[in-house]
């Protein structure tokens, strides 16, 4: 069972959390909105996601689960 | 102790974190305008302006948790728990009261929604946090109704400066709504900056191939 | 190509070339009646099996298999709703508004099965409001409501002209009450839809042919068409001599057959609509109008569209016209798409104009990267899309334009592109 970040492109405003909160798989855009990797959110950085989820202050975050 | 010395300082006690809640909260509004418009705290990172926000919040609901408890405690006038919760039902100054039962009403409502907020959806959160700007009056004059110790002295600056703080913020709130450019007008401003832009660049660019 | 079949027993009239046209044969109600009868209501679900057995895959542009989003929508559990999506918002496509002229009875017919098949009992017809259209489609809905045929409740609903107005979120949303914007896809459209309840949106092409599978079967449908893409399609072709005709084809015609490029030579084709593809004539004559022949080509079959460039117009010319509308018609809801797509237009501009600074050609690669994959709905994507082809089609033409000079002998605008940039709400209601 793995986690994927995923941004909602509509809600965000580019407030930049998620990018210091989760380096490992955000970085930000020339026009800082969040380039989000693909790949799957290992244990160890579940924490730091699921904090960038609830500190968005756009809410603009959600993690799925990927099968 | 005597009775009178124990309700006399539980008094005491509701007063000062009274006082406390109203600074802390007069912060929480500030730095929650301060996240919305994307401002920054020299030298903290984003998530610390967030995290601020938060944390100070929830300070100041523990400190009006024991202003509203203390005073239902003391026995020296009578306040009811119920009437923390139900406004005017109090027999103690049924009106300034009330007025700090429907603040207090409202801040549950935000802080409940707050504490489960990736778990609504996005327009209720909203919502409901737009309903601190309706508590935060309220609970202003509340504070200065109920008691006499913010009508002067010191403390009669520190409740000035909170509004001050307060009102500059807000202003600053007003100004980002107005002047923000309307949805549906996005993407025409876009062209024209985009236009303006390049129609920059070429002059500067032809102006360099001149010299 | 397409092989001999036999006539489905309803299906008298089509006598052309493997039992062509099928769908595009003008019939009032009556007539209608006479060739097809009432809706064949069977009871839920027995129609998704047929389709699944024929194969229809969407005819609004994804090609996504009409069974699989059937049987999504059954299976919500709840209370369904179905959304006939007649709003072709392709400025050079004119398929489905032809389809809805002429045969309007199938497509209602297909929206009713459909209904039955998801177990709705309300369904809408979403339509941009074309002189006359409106009054058509209500008509023939009366008229169906005289003759007791239809068992779901139809109501008509006007489409903003905007180009995104017939995506399948934005469809939801005006539907809805709201603008026609697209809407994050969380929780899907077959699950939470009109009124949040599940809904099923399919292209009323989709539907015409639902219409006809549900009589003829899956064998017949099978007749005409590829394996994987069985069956006939609304093709809008636009050929070099500015004739345009829809045509009702078998998938897998090529694309020379079509648009009569042996006769008609264009510098240029454009396969699948302004979301699509460019391909050089000589690329373009062989390929069938099929996604698995065009898919190694980077094309697709998307809209329906078929355009070729007439010699002596600018291809570049005519490619800026078309990005600065995608621009435009963005619903400056995403970050990257609101922060790329006009700036792409501009820098498309001034690449297409004399002595472009050195880095704009970068620029403009970088920002689409930047653009693409990133918005809530694929116009960014297909915006690129349409602009990297171009680009690569229209080289030559490009570098002549950077030392001033154009090939062209005409500027007269061959592709047609709506003016105006939408400024406030009523642009999207």
């Amino acid at each position: 069972m793995n986690q994927q970040l995923r941004v909602n492109p509509i809600a965000c405003t580019s407030h930049g959390l998620c990018a210091e909160l989760l380096p490992e798989r955000v970085s930000l855009d020339e026009w800082d909105y969040p380039i989000i990797s693909s790949e799957p959110i290992p244990p160890g950085l579940r924490k730091a996601a699921r904090r960038a989820v609830t500190d968005c202050p756009a809410l603009a975050l959600l993690l799925t689960e990927r099968r | 102790m005597s009775a009178i010395t124990a309700s006399t300082a539980l008094w005491y006690a509701s007063r000062a974190t009274g006082i406390i809640s109203l600074v802390l909260l007069s912060a929480a509004v500030v730095l929650g305008i301060t996240v919305n418009r994307q401002g920054r705290l020299p030298g903290l990172p984003r998530f610390a302006v967030t995290g601020l926000h938060r944390n100070l919040s929830l300070i100041a609901v523990l400190f009006l948790a024991v202003h509203v408890l203390s005073a239902v405690a003391d026995s020296y006038v009578s306040i009811s728990l119920a009437a923390t919760i139900i406004p005017f039902v109090s027999s103690y100054e049924p009106f300034w009261l009330g007025l700090g039962a429907v603040s207090l009403d409202l801040l549950a409502v935000v802080l409940v929604t707050s504490l489960v907020r990736s778990r609504i959806p996005r327009r209720a959160w909203r919502a409901v946090h737009w309903l601190s700007y309706g508590l935060y009056p309220v609970a202003v004059v509340h504070s200065i109704g109920s008691s006499t110790d913010l009508q002067s002295g010191w403390l009669l600056t520190v409740t000035v400066a909170c509004l001050a703080a307060v009102a500059g913020a807000v202003v600053v709130r007003l100004r980002r709504s107005t002047t923000a450019v309307p949805r549906f007008r996005r993407v025409i401003t876009a062209l024209d900056d985009a236009a303006a832009g390049s129609a920059a660049g070429r002059q500067a660019a032809e102006r360099g191939a001149r010299r | 190509m397409t092989a001999t079949h036999a006539l489905p027993r309803h299906d008298r009239r089509a006598t052309g070339p493997g039992g062509l046209p099928r769908l595009l044969q003008a019939m009032d109600l009556d007539a209608h009646l006479d060739a097809y009868g009432p809706p064949p209501y069977r009871g839920a679900r027995q129609l998704i099996e047929v389709v699944a057995a024929a194969g229809l895959t969407g005819r609004g542009g994804a090609g996504f298999p009409a069974a699989r989003k059937l049987t999504a929508v059954a299976e919500a559990g709840r209370r369904a709703v179905v959304v006939g999506n007649g709003a072709e918002s392709e400025p050079a496509s004119c398929k489905d508004k032809q389809l809805l002229w002429i045969a309007p009875h199938l497509v209602l017919d297909g929206l009713q099965l459909a209904a039955e098949a998801v177990g709705a009992t309300r369904a809408y017809l979403y339509v941009h409001p074309h002189p006359g259209l409106h009054q058509q489609l209500g008509s023939a809905l009366a008229a169906r409501a005289a003759a007791g045929l239809d068992r779901a409740e139809v109501q008509l609903m006007s489409a903003p002209p905007r180009f995104l107005a017939g995506e399948e979120s934005a469809v939801v949303s005006r539907i809805n009450g709201g603008p026609a914007l697209p809407r994050f896809k969380v929780p899907p459209t077959f699950q939470r839809g009109v009124a949040g309840a599940p809904t099923l949106v399919h292209n009323v092409e989709t539907l015409a042919h639902l219409a006809q599978i549900a009589r003829g079967g899956a064998s017949w449908f099978r007749a005409a068409g590829t394996a994987e893409e069985p069956g006939s399609m609304l093709a809008t072709c636009r050929r070099a001599d500015g004739t345009v005709e829809v045509a009702e084809t078998a998938i897998g015609t090529p694309l020379g057959e079509l648009l009569r490029l042996a006769e008609l030579p264009g510098q240029a084709v454009l396969v699948g609509g302004y979301h699509g593809t460019w391909l050089t004539s000589a690329d373009a004559a062989a390929l069938p109008l099929a996604n698995a022949g065009l898919r190694p080509a980077g094309a697709a079959v998307g809209a329906g569209l078929l355009a070729a460039l007439p010699p002596g117009r600018c291809g570049i010319a005519e490619a800026v016209r078309v990005v600065r509308y995608l621009a435009a018609e963005s619903a400056g809801q995403c970050g990257p798409c609101l922060s790329g797509l006009p700036r792409i237009a501009t820098g498309f501009a001034e690449l297409a104009a004399p002595r472009p600074r050195p880095r704009l050609r970068a620029d403009l690669e970088r920002w689409a990267r930047l653009a693409e994959r990133r918005g809530a709905c694929h116009h960014p994507d297909g915006s690129v899309s349409f602009l990297r082809s171009a680009l690569a089609v229209f080289a030559s033409e490009l570098t002549a334009h950077a030392h001033g000079q154009c090939s062209a002998t005409s500027h007269r605008p061959f592709l047609p592109v709506p003016v105006g940039v939408p400024a406030g709400q009523a642009d999207w209601t």
